[in-house]
């Protein structure tokens, strides 16, 4: 990704080029009902080439919707949202699938590992849509688990694995395609101390060699440690401790 | 926008694989869902199978017995004549130009016991009959053990057996001399013959030669029925002129038969049986396409994590629900081809338990996979449709 977007936040821009991967202008998503539920509102948020972003916020108040907007699983009820240099609401259904398939990484609170594959090919499904042949995203995918440490699981079935090597299975899937931003939510929730431990190291150092990421917790003591956050309250931002230079600048 | 986006693509061995997930980790299940595919498949190409190979041995057994046999009969009449036929029938028919062999048989009313002490009346069915030392030439029967009755024989008590009388009264050899109580005499047993496919009547028969039938059992040597056959290509001709030939006064009495004729009649009722058994393989069918419909439509709910990742990873409704419908072709394309060979299997142990040999119709191979692959796919569909709408968001938030 070399693109730039114009830039819609107030923050100060930078004197040196820097990448917008993400960028969210005044956005709102609205679930209809009696009486309707304002998810998220008037969220404003830039996030640039080699952030790491917490965002915090009670229950409820609109991480996940948060999570799915900007991961392009779902569209805003208003406001305008791009990704990695697109214009979310000018592509189809199909072209936001394509979008997810390359630019785009998840890690899940429930880690979603599919049965009956080994680590290997679970992490090579991280590239699945994109029409590579399984050989070349077998050997990707060996690159990706060495570098969550998990080079000894590689032909384990990944579904029998523990919680930590689970989620860093699935970490070493969101990231095996180089994705633009990398979106995990709650990527602790079901983690022991430990290895909920293991899983934020892995992230920073994962940051700290250059991917973008934003992490949803609950845990204030883990967002503590990256270098933004976000806090979220009733749909809204009450707080953004400010657009980082992000790895570009360290 | 600056760069344009490179669809998502799955290529096909990834689709193959995908689709057969569900298959490998819920085996179980999978293949009791099959399983009404492959019943009724295997019925289908079973009952056709053996539709097919009974078919193909009856034309085996009309050509080897020949379709140029016609059986002569006192018919049941209106009453004016006497309900037999006359005495002199046989040598009238012999002097029709186009037949080549002429036999007669003659009811008699003598009984045939295993031994003198068994009870009078308890016949086991089998009747007593005088019959022309070229009968089984005639028919084109064969000799089990034994011969036939000659000439030579004929002054003496001797007997050949139908297969199935010589069963019910306990003979198994034809040669070694055995007696049996008939009428009033102790009459040898020369020969046991083969089943009579062209008239089973005989098969549960005692025959004795007119001479014998005479001297032994006082009997009149008036023919109940007369063998006859023709030059294949004037067979219709001779059937025409038949009654009037055997009966001359009272045609109507005589009554003219094609014992083939039988034979290929059962064999269209055995076609309405085979129809019914293929309307039940269709109804197993129908089932069958109903149940993998029904799992694969529990399948998507139970996969919605599954669905929403794949979502996630850049799949395209098109890329979900193509793996669902193939999850559900694969299936029965598996149910099918199993379904053919179970259905071939247990056409060749039938038609090897009855000695004939085996036919399996390629359009029931072809047909019965054919059908499986469609059914498949209808089955699929719906689940196929679901599985593409469901929410990623929704599926995501599961768990
Ligand atoms: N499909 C939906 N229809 C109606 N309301 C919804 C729907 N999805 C989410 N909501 C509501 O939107 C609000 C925000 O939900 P969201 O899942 O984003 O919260 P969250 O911050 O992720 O919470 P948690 O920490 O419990 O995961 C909640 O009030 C939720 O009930
Ligand atoms: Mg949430």
């Amino acid at each position: 990704m070399t693109s730039k977007s114009p830039q819609s936040s107030a923050s100060t821009l930078p004197a040196y080029p820097v990448d917008s991967v993400l960028s969210l202008s005044r956005v709102t998503k609205t679930y209809p009902g009696t009486p309707p539920v304002h998810a998220i509102r008037d969220i404003n948020l830039d996030i640039r080439s080699g952030e790491l972003v917490g965002v915090i916020g009670p229950s409820g108040s609109g991480k996940s919707t948060l999570l799915h907007i900007i991961g392009t699983l779902d569209r805003a009820t208003s406001g305008t949202v791009s990704v990695a240099g697109h214009d979310v609401d000018l592509l189809t259904d199909r072209e936001l699938s394509s979008l997810r398939s390359r630019h785009i990484g998840f890690v899940f609170q429930q880690f979603f590992l599919l049965a009956g594959e080994t680590a290997l090919d679970n992490v090579g499904d991280g590239l699945l849509y994109t029409g590579m042949a399984l050989e070349e995203r077998r050997n990707l995918a060996e690159l990706a688990l060495a570098q969550v440490g998990l080079e000894h699981r590689m032909s384990h079935e990944a579904t029998k694995l523990s919680g930590g090597e689970r989620q860093r299975v699935a970490i070493a899937r969101a990231l095996i395609g180089s994705p633009d931003i990398i979106l995990a939510d709650e990527p602790t929730g079901n983690l022991d101390s430990k290895s909920g431990e293991d899983v934020v190291r892995l992230i920073e150092e994962l940051n700290s060699q250059g991917s973008t990421i934003v992490v949803i917790t609950h845990d204030r003591d883990i967002a503590a440690r990256f270098p933004r956050r976000v806090s979220l309250l009733d749909g809204r931002v009450v707080d953004d401790t400010g657009q980082t230079n992000g790895a570009v600048s360290r | 926008m600056n760069s344009s986006l490179e669809p998502s693509r799955l290529t096909p061995a990834d689709m193959m694989r995908a689709s057969l997930i569900g298959l490998r980790t819920r085996r179980l299940r999978s293949l009791l869902s099959g399983l009404g595919i492959v019943i009724g498949i295997a019925a289908m190409v079973g009952v056709l199978g053996i539709s097919e190979s009974s078919k193909s041995d009856l034309l085996a057994q009309l050509d080897q017995l020949g379709t140029n046999m016609l059986r002569i009969e006192a018919g049941s009449g209106i009453g004016i004549g006497s309900g037999e036929l006359p005495e002199e029938s046989t040598s009238m028919v012999s002097r029709i130009g186009p037949v080549e062999q002429v036999a007669s048989v003659s009811d008699t009313s003598a009984s045939v016991y295993r031994n003198d002490l068994v009870p009078e009346g308890r016949t086991g069915g089998i009747t007593v009959k005088a019959v022309d030392a070229g009968l089984l030439v005639t028919l084109q029967g064969q000799m089990q053990s034994g011969a036939f009755l000659d000439d030579a024989a004929s002054e003496y008590p001797v007997a050949v057996l139908g297969s199935v009388a010589a069963e019910r009264l306990g003979v198994t050899s034809g040669s070694d001399g055995t007696i049996v109580w008939l009428g009033d005499e102790w009459f040898a047993i020369v020969g046991i013959m083969e089943t009579l496919d062209l008239s089973p009547d005989l098969d549960r028969a005692a025959l004795v030669s007119y001479a014998a039938a005479d001297t032994f059992l006082d009997h009149d040597g008036i023919p109940s029925t007369i063998y006859v056959r023709t030059d294949p290509d004037n067979i219709d001709a001779v059937r025409s002129v038949l009654p009037a030939t055997v009966n001359p006064e009272n045609p109507d009495e005589v009554e003219v038969t094609r014992p083939s004729d039988a034979l290929e009649a059962r064999e269209a009722a055995d076609q309405a049986f085979t129809n019914l058994l293929l309307g039940l393989g269709g109804v197993a069918l129908l089932v069958g396409g109903v149940g993998i419909a029904n799992v694969m439509v529990i399948s998507v709910l139970e996969r919605r994590g599954e669905i929403g990742l794949r979502r996630a990873l850049g799949a395209t409704r098109r890329h979900i629900s193509i793996q669902f419908l193939g999850e559900s072709l694969l299936l029965a394309t598996v149910g099918g081809v199993g379904g053919v060979a179970l259905g071939a299997a247990v056409t060749a142990a039938y038609a090897w338990s009855r000695g004939w040999g085996v036919l399996i119709p390629t359009v029931a191979i072809i047909g019965g996979i054919v059908a499986a692959i469609a059914i498949g796919v209808i089955a699929g569909l719906y689940p196929a449709m679901r599985a593409a709408r469901v929410s990623p968001t929704e599926a995501l938030r599961t768990l």
